[in-house]
């Protein structure tokens, strides 16, 4: 009995090894490709080449920036040194106004237009997203 | 006034009784046979006291204390009754306290219930149960005390975030709490059984009710927390992948995964050490949720408080107990010898142990996409955040087999299993197959993954409903919970193809139309509450036949000022209608969504019955006793 127990065992090291490794790969590969960036209308100021992926984006909403339209509104986002124009169809959080924090996900479309998928504006009045206040202290 | 000081000084004494606690213990341990009474009362005494205190902050909340900073801070006047009592534990401080609480009831409820065992045991189990509530004590006394004085004493409260004032969400925390707590005697018991190399069937037999109700509490813990979030929130959806929603499925995983190990311990008194390794995860798990949602480090609704120094302390606090837990494993831990002598592939045990892998897998999918956006943040400080794509990409292939194993597995016997005469579980497979190529064949949907997906739920389905009818010896505990698990990915599924909505600006008076449905903002009404002010919409949404009126609301709330939507929604069998307004600055548009979910009702029913599986086995131990 001795050698089939130590073979099973061989066996059952081996096999958890390789679905270790496969699934940590797995795991590793599509984090790569499922990330989301995080940058200031600074940042984005910077980048050198449109990227094609999703990214956010956050700052404060610029006073007396929004329109609003049957089927979109339009916003711009401001770190005080930079602005970004957002366009976006879709659910306005409640806490979305004038003069507060917000973060916008979605595609650039250029450098200075960003065509949103969804808005984060989190519920509490004195809250913004530490994202943005780490942007906006950097000032 | 008066109630924070009772509070206060209850908190302190029941820190002290830790003392003779831990000297009867000792005491006891190398003296006696029976165990010591004296250990019993003290925890009784301990419990007492720290329910005085939980008292002494609800009633400081009851009565508007503002002279105590949390009631100051989470509390306001005008709130309602029912409101004022969840704001206890609505914060930081009041949350700690409550998990205290919980502590010290579980271990003394361990204590009058585990007479037939072992006496060192028992004692043992005590202990660590009071280094894990000593560490808690210290905690809340030293930087997060509950029952800190302002003076002079504020006119009014900085009230309770509106969204938390909600009745799913008052009871969410206790309920949850329940589940996290009753990990801590697992944990607890685990290393005590593994120091005395206690680790057998009747051991398996004890703990299996600690894990079964913890698991319950968990498991309706995370179901009211996802309820509360798909009317509350107002974005329809039921799950988010949100890090504080993913830090409560992990001590979920882990408990489900050890649940079935302890099963497989009663039958066959194997998986020893990886029954240990996964009672000091569940626990380590549940004190991470703690540590991550209360640090501040996630930011979220949930997350109270943002002091450093106090995630410092979890953090520590957290490394000391796994550092202590693994010198135990090690040093006492004798590895089973018989183990591999009766294992066969194809067997019950096989099958549970595949679907462990599956859940470890799992687990650490949810581990990774939680975590690393934090470990990024610390070494390189960019901003990142994992959303649901990556966590469907990698959980949803798998769910594949892991179904597949889930209703094979019921069907083997325990050691050896033979294939003779099970010709039916080819047949319903492609059974089910069959039937979810004919769903989809005409459907605009990713037609692969869908069809092998709902084929595989189907699979698990019709064989849940086949043993329900047919076996000759049922277990009705895992066929239930296991059949509600098949609806669940059932109906999430279909929710999740089904599912339409239409986002629009309107005014009031006017009128959307699509092909499928007409919406009518036909008025807005203002109603003064008590502490807040209600707008409400009524809408009539004509689709096909009917004619539905719905009423959703907006509410600016007084203290603090927020304005909050409500969602209104028409629940039936087969699908939710789900409506919410917000206003845009003040403008004369209003944010319309309307959407209509299919098998809502399912999602939550499923729930229930995975849960009722836990609470039958539960009830059939205690009737066979």
């Amino acid at each position: 009995m001795y050698g089939q127990e130590v073979k099973l065992r061989f066996f059952f090291i081996i096999l958890i090894l390789i679905t270790l490794i496969l699934s940590i790969f797995l795991i590793l590969k599509s984090l790569e490709e499922n990330v989301i960036y995080f940058k200031s209308p600074s940042d984005v100021k910077l980048i050198g080449k449109l990227e094609k992926n999703k990214i956010r984006i956050g700052g404060m909403v610029k006073e007396n920036s929004i329109k609003i339209k049957s089927n979109e509104v339009s916003f711009i986002i401001t770190d005080f040194k930079n602005e970004i124009n957002v366009i976006y169809s879709g659910v306005i959080p409640n806490l979305f106004s004038e003069g507060k924090g917000v973060v916008a996900e979605g595609y650039l479309k250029d450098k200075s237009y960003f065509e949103a998928s969804k808005i984060l504006a989190k519920h509490d009045e004195n809250y913004m997203p530490p994202e943005v206040k780490e942007a906006l202290e950097d000032k | 006034m008066l109630y924070s000081s009772i509070g206060y000084y209850s908190l302190i004494l029941g820190l002290l009784i830790s003392l003779p606690i831990f000297f009867f213990s000792i005491k006891n341990y190398r003296n006696q046979e029976i165990l010591d009474y004296n250990i019993i009362t003290f925890s009784f005494v301990q419990l007492l006291l720290v329910v005085i205190s939980f008292l002494g902050l609800v009633f400081s909340f009851v009565h508007s204390d503002f002279s105590n900073e949390t009631v100051f801070n989470n509390s306001h006047s005008t709130k309602p009754l029912f409101y004022k009592i969840s704001g206890t534990w609505g914060n930081h401080e009041g949350s700690l306290l409550l998990w205290l609480v919980v502590l010290t009831l579980f271990i003394f409820l361990f204590l009058i219930w585990s007479k037939d065992l072992l006496k060192r045991y028992r004692i043992l189990t005590v202990l660590f149960q009071q280094i894990i509530i000593l560490g808690f004590f210290a905690f809340l006394i030293k930087s997060s005390s509950p029952f800190n004085y302002i003076f002079p004493t504020p006119q009014e409260g900085m009230g309770l975030n509106p969204i938390l004032q909600d009745p799913a969400l008052a009871i969410h925390p206790p309920i949850l709490y329940l589940g996290y707590v009753g990990s801590s005697i697992i944990f607890s018991s685990v290393l005590a059984a593994t120091t005395l190399n206690y680790i057998s069937r009747s051991w398996a037999i004890h703990i299996k009710s600690w894990v079964l109700s913890s698991w319950i509490f968990l498991t309706l813990g995370i179901l009211l927390g996802s309820i509360w979030a798909y009317y509350e929130l107002g974005w329809g959806g039921f799950w988010f992948w949100d890090p504080v929603e993913n830090v409560s499925l992990m001590p979920w995983l882990a408990l489900t995964t050890l649940l079935h190990c302890i099963l497989v311990l009663e039958k066959r008194d194997i998986l020893s050490s990886w029954i240990i390794i996964l009672s000091i995860s569940t626990f380590t798990l549940s004190m991470c949720g703690t540590f991550l949602v209360r640090s501040g480090i996630l930011n979220s609704v949930h997350t109270f408080a943002n002091d450093p120094e106090r995630g410092l302390f979890i953090l520590t606090f957290l490394f000391i107990l796994i550092f202590i837990s693994l010198l135990i494993f090690f040093v006492f831990h004798k590895s089973e010898k018989n183990s591999y002598n009766s294992f066969y592939l194809l067997s019950k045990e096989t099958a549970i142990l595949v679907n462990n892998w599956f859940m470890m897998y799992f687990l650490s999918v949810v581990l990774i996409g939680t975590v690393y956006p934090i470990f990024l943040d610390v070494i390189s400080s960019q901003k990142i955040s994992v959303g649901p794509p990556f966590y469907h990409k990698l959980i949803i292939p798998f769910l594949v087999p892991f179904l597949i194993f889930m209703a094979i597995g019921p069907q083997l016997k325990w050691i050896k299993a033979e294939l003779k005469g099970k010709l039916y579980l080819l047949v319903l497979f492609i059974i089910s197959l069959l039937i979810s190529f004919f769903i989809f064949k005409n459907l605009d949907a990713n037609f692969l993954v869908n069809t092998i997906l709902v084929g595989s739920a189907l699979y698990l389905f019709f064989i849940t409903i086949k043993d329900f009818f047919i076996k000759k010896f049922k277990n009705y505990s895992q066929n239930i919970a296991h059949f509600g698990f098949s609806l669940l990915i059932l109906s999430i599924i279909f929710n999740n193809i089904f599912s339409t909505e239409v986002i629009v600006n309107l005014k009031i008076g006017e009128t959307f139309q699509n092909n499928r449905f007409k919406i009518v903002f036909n008025d807005l009404k203002k109603i003064e509450e008590k502490n807040y002010i209600s707008f409400k919409g009524n809408f009539s949404i004509k689709e096909n036949n009917t004619d539905d009126q719905l009423e959703p609301e907006l509410r600016i709330y007084n203290q603090p000022n927020i304005i909050t939507s409500e969602a209104d929604i028409k629940t039936t069998f087969l699908s939710d209608k789900f409506i919410t307004i917000n206003t845009v600055q003040n403008e004369e548009y209003f944010n319309v969504r309307y959407q209509v979910k299919p098998f809502m009702f399912w999602i939550w029913t499923s729930v229930l019955l995975i849960s009722s599986g836990g609470l039958i086995s539960l009830f059939k131990k205690k009737y066979e006793k």
